[in-house]
C-alpha cells in the first residue's frame, strides 16, 4: 500500500484523498490497480464493485511484472467524487492490492483501446468501409470476397466513432479489449 | 534450520509458534489428519463445540475478551458453509479470528465431489481475506500469513482453505518470522492533521468524544490513553455498543452509549455539539439516524485506521488516518506541549446544559406489580455482578440494548456483543469462548429466548468442558425488538413474532445435566441470581419478564438525534412515518 501522509488540502502523493470537495456530478475515472497475481484476486476486485453497488464501465487485466507476480488492472468506473473516493479506499484495503492510482486525477494519461470489427458487404460498401478504415488507421486483418475484419487501436471515443461509421456499412460484430491506460511523462 | 513435516502437522506447529492455546472446532472427513495431529500434543486445547457457526462465534468471544485471535478448525463443504454466519459477523466488528478448512483433495476439486464446496470463493466476500493452499511447502507461510493479515490494520476474520492432500504430503516447514509481506498498514497518523484537531480542541465550546470499537481493538494502552485525555479535557464521552468499556461507566464524563436506543443526554450533545471528536467508530446508520440531520452544526473529526471509514457515510473536516493508540498518544504529546489549553469556560457552559439533559432520567422505569420489568432484573443483575471478575455476553434485540443501557462497564474486552451483523444465536456460543480464555471469572449470556434458542446445541459444550457459563435469559415469550417494530410501524399486527411452543428451560438445562432456575416474581429475583451466581456450572436462568415492553428511548428510523421517543406516554402509531418505514 503507498504511503498515507495526509496534507492539509492535498491529493497528489495519494490514490485517496481524505479531503475531496464532494459533489454530486458523476464522474469517469480510470483507476489503474497493481495487484499481486495469485487465484481469486480478479474475483475479489469485481466483487467489490457488485457488492457494493459500483459500475465497472470497462476494465483490463494481465500480468506486467513476471518476475513479481504482478498483474495490472484497469477499470473505468463512474459515480460522483464521494464514491469515487470510497471505491479508491475499499480496493487500497484488499489485501492483495499493492496500490491503487486514479489516472484522473493524477495528472494527464494515456488511454488506449484495441477493437476487431467484421464487416460484411458488396461493391460501394466494401469500398466505403475500407476507405474509411484507412482514414482511421485500421489495419485488415481477414478478408473474404464479402467481409473485412479490421483492428484498430485508440482511444475509446475513436472505436466508438469507428463503430459509428461501419454500423450502416455491414458491421456484423464487434470484440473489443477494453481500456488500458498509463500516465504521461516520467 | 528447516524442517521436513507432513502438512497437518505443519498446521500444529504453525499454532504452536503463533501461541494459540485454545482451537474451537469440529471434525470431519477433509480434517481427519489435522484432528490425528490434534490427537498426539498437549499444547492446544481443542474445544468440540456442537456446530460450526459456534465454534466462530466461541472464537469470537475469546479475541474479544482476550485482545488475541481465535481459531477455528472445521471440515469442508458444510462445515465451511456453516462458518459463513460467524465469518461475517466478525468480518462487520473488526474481530481477529483464524479459520482453517478441510478442502477435499486438489485432484478432486471442481469435481463435486462429497462434500465439497467452493470455500475460498463463498468467503471471499465475508473474510478479510482468504487462501486455497495447494502446495504444502506453502502451508505454514501461508499460515503465520493468516495471523499476520488478521490481526494487523483494521482487524478481521480470515480463512485458510488446506485440501486433504496437502495435510498428508509432507513439506518442508517455516518458522514464524516478521511478515515480510507488502501488507503493512500504517499506524501513525498524520502530525499536521494531528494539530489541526489540538488546535479545534483548545478552541471548541461544545465538544463531544464519540469513540467506538476502534479504541477495544487498539488494545488496553488506547482505552488507558482515552481516559487521560478524557480526563484532563474535561470533555463529555460517549461511545458506540462496540466501543462500551474504553471509558469507565461510572466516570463522571460518561453520557453513556449514543444511537437509536442509546441515553438522551448522548444523542443531544451529538445533535448540539459544535466539535465532534470521532475516535474509532465508523459513523453507522444505527449511530447516525437520517445522515442529512445528523449534527448539522459540528466541526468533524475522525480518526479511522481503515481509509475506507472516512468519509464513507458523513463528510468529516479533520480526516486523521492511523491506530487509535498511536493517534492519542501524539495528540495528548501535542495538546499538552502547547499548554494543555480548552475553553474552559465554555465547556462549563456545556456542561450545564448537559446536565438539564441528563436530568429527564431517560432511563428511568417503573417496577410495580408481580411481573418482572426487564429493566429491572438487569438493575438487579448489574447491582449483584458489578464488583465481579465480570464478563458479559449478549444475543441481539430488546435485551440486547437493554442491557447496554443498563450495565455499566469499566475496562475494555468485558463486552461481547453482535453490533455490525446483528447475529441471533451469537451470545451463548461467544459466552463459552470468553469463559474458556477466563476460566474464573463470571461470565453471563444476557440473552432473549428467541435468540438464545438459536445456537442452544452449545449446551453440550458447556456442560462436556464445565464452563460455569450463565445464560440470563430475559423470557418474554416473544420476538421483542421484531414486536416493538410491529407494533410502531404495522398497525400492531404481529405477524410471526411470539415464541410458541417454548421448552421448559429448567427441564432442557437437567436434561444437558446442567442447573435451570425459573423466576417469575420480582421479590424473588435477588435470591435467584444469587443462586445463579453461587452454582458451580453452568446455569440457565429463566427470567420471565413482562411481554409487552418497548426498548426506550429510541430515535425513530428516519429521524434526528434530536427526535427521540421516550419511555413514558408515546404515540405508537404515529412515532415513524412513512419515509421512515423503509429504511430498518
Amino acid at each position: 500500500m503507498s504511503a498515507l501522509k495526509i496534507k492539509k488540502g492535498a491529493n497528489s502523493h495519494s490514490a485517496y484523498n481524505l479531503r475531496p470537495n464532494f459533489s454530486d456530478v458523476v464522474e469517469r475515472h480510470t483507476l489503474a490497480v497493481l495487484v499481486e497475481n495469485e487465484p481469486g484476486v480478479l474475483a475479489r476486485v469485481i466483487g467489490l464493485f457488485s457488492g457494493r453497488g459500483y459500475n465497472i464501465d470497462s476494465l483490463t487485466v494481465a500480468e506486467v511484472d513476471h518476475t513479481g507476480h504482478l498483474s495490472r488492472i484497469t477499470i473505468v468506473t463512474s459515480g460522483t467524487p464521494q464514491v469515487i473516493e470510497q471505491i479508491k479506499a475499499q480496493l487500497g484495503r484488499i489485501v492483495s492490492v499493492h496500490d491503487v492510482h486514479d489516472l484522473t486525477v493524477e495528472g494527464a494519461s494515456v488511454e488506449r483501446e484495441l477493437a476487431m470489427f467484421k464487416v460484411a458487404g458488396k461493391g460501394d460498401h466494401r469500398v466505403e468501409a475500407l476507405r474509411l478504415a484507412d482514414i482511421f488507421r485500421a489495419n485488415v486483418v481477414d478478408s473474404t470476397l464479402e467481409s473485412f475484419v479490421f483492428e484498430i487501436t485508440g482511444a475509446p471515443e475513436k472505436i466508438d466513432a469507428f463503430a459509428d461509421l461501419m454500423r450502416p456499412l455491414g458491421l456484423t460484430e464487434v470484440a473489443r479489449t477494453g481500456v488500458a491506460a498509463l500516465s504521461r511523462g516520467d | 534450520m528447516t524442517r521436513q513435516m507432513t502438512g497437518a502437522k505443519m498446521i500444529v506447529q504453525a499454532l504452536i509458534d503463533q501461541g494459540v492455546d485454545t482451537v474451537f472446532g469440529y471434525p470431519g472427513g477433509a480434517v481427519l489428519p489435522i484432528y490425528d495431529e490434534v490427537f498426539q500434543q498437549n499444547s492446544i486445547k481443542h474445544i468440540l463445540v456442537r456446530h460450526e457457526q459456534g465454534a466462530v462465534h466461541a472464537a469470537e468471544g475469546y479475541a474479544r475478551s482476550t485482545g488475541k485471535p481465535g481459531v477455528v478448525l472445521v471440515t469442508s463443504g458444510p462445515g465451511a458453509t456453516n462458518a459463513v454466519t460467524g465469518l461475517t459477523d466478525a468480518l462487520m466488528d473488526s474481530i481477529p479470528i483464524i479459520v482453517l478448512t478441510g478442502q477435499v483433495p486438489t485432484f478432486m476439486i471442481g469435481s463435486d465431489a462429497f462434500q465439497e464446496a467452493d470455500t475460498v470463493g463463498i468467503t471471499r466476500p465475508c473474510t478479510k481475506h482468504n487462501w486455497l493452499v495447494k502446495e504444502t511447502d506453502k502451508l505454514s507461510g501461508v499460515i503465520h500469513e493468516a495471523f499476520h493479515v488478521a490481526t494487523s490494520g483494521r482487524p478481521g476474520p480470515v480463512l485458510v482453505d488446506i485440501p486433504k492432500d496437502v495435510q498428508f504430503a509432507t513439506g518442508t516447514y517455516t518458522p514464524k518470522a516478521p511478515s515480510t509481506s507488502h501488507y503493512q498498514p500504517q499506524v501513525k497518523g498524520d502530525l499536521d492533521a494531528i494539530t489541526e484537531l489540538v488546535e479545534a480542541i483548545e478552541k471548541a465550546k461544545r465538544p463531544i468524544f464519540y469513540t467506538g470499537g476502534g479504541v477495544i481493538n487498539s488494545g488496553p494502552g488506547a482505552s488507558q490513553l482515552l481516559r487521560e485525555l478524557v480526563e484532563s479535557t474535561g470533555f463529555p464521552i460517549t461511545s458506540t455498543l462496540m466501543g462500551l468499556g474504553c471509558y469507565p461507566a461510572s466516570g463522571d464524563k460518561w453520557l453513556g452509549m449514543l444511537g437509536m436506543h442509546g441515553l438522551y443526554e448522548a444523542n443531544m450533545a451529538m445533535h448540539g455539539c459544535d466539535l465532534m471528536i470521532n475516535i474509532g467508530a465508523r459513523f453507522d446508520d444505527r449511530i447516525t439516524g437520517v445522515v442529512d440531520m445528523f449534527s448539522p452544526k459540528s466541526k468533524k473529526a475522525h480518526i479511522d485506521i481503515d481509509p475506507s471509514s472516512i468519509n464513507k457515510v458523513i463528510r468529516v473536516d479533520i480526516p486523521i488516518m492511523g491506530d487509535v493508540g498511536h493517534v492519542l498518544e501524539d495528540l495528548l504529546k501535542i495538546w499538552k506541549s502547547r499548554g494543555r489549553k480548552t475553553n474552559s469556560e465554555a465547556v462549563a457552559k456545556w456542561w450545564k446544559q448537559i446536565e438539564e439533559w441528563r436530568a429527564v432520567d431517560c432511563l428511568k422505569f417503573t417496577q410495580k406489580g408481580n411481573t418482572i420489568k426487564p429493566q429491572y432484573a438487569l438493575e438487579r443483575l448489574e447491582a449483584l455482578t458489578k464488583d465481579h471478575d465480570r464478563y458479559i455476553c449478549t444475543e441481539v434485540g430488546q435485551h440486547q440494548m437493554w442491557a447496554a443501557q443498563y450495565l455499566g462497564f469499566e475496562d475494555p474486552n468485558r463486552w461481547m456483543t453482535s453490533g455490525g451483523l446483528g447475529t441471533m444465536g451469537y451470545g451463548f456460543p461467544a459466552s463459552i469462548g470468553v469463559q474458556m480464555a477466563h476460566p474464573d471469572a463470571t461470565v453471563i449470556n444476557v440473552a432473549g429466548e428467541a435468540s438464545w434458542l438459536m445456537n442452544m446445541q452449545e449446551m453440550g459444550t458447556a456442560v462436556q468442558y464445565r464452563l460455569p457459563v450463565k445464560q440470563f435469559i430475559l423470557n418474554n415469550e416473544r420476538l421483542g425488538m421484531v414486536r416493538q417494530w410491529q407494533e410502531l410501524l404495522h398497525g400492531e399486527r404481529y405477524s410471526q413474532s411470539w415464541s410458541e411452543a417454548l421448552p421448559d428451560f429448567v427441564k432442557l438445562a437437567e436434561a444437558f445435566g446442567a442447573k435451570g432456575i425459573l423466576c417469575d416474581n420480582p421479590d424473588d429475583l435477588d435470591d435467584a441470581i444469587m443462586e445463579m451466581l453461587n452454582h458451580d456450572g453452568p446455569v440457565i436462568f429463566d427470567c420471565v419478564v413482562e411481554k409487552h415492553e418497548n426498548c426506550y428511548p429510541m430515535i425513530p428510523s428516519g429521524k434526528a438525534h434530536n427526535e427521540m421517543i421516550m419511555g413514558e406516554n408515546v404515540d405508537t402509531q404515529t412515532a415513524i412515518d412513512k419515509d421512515g418505514a423503509v429504511l430498518v
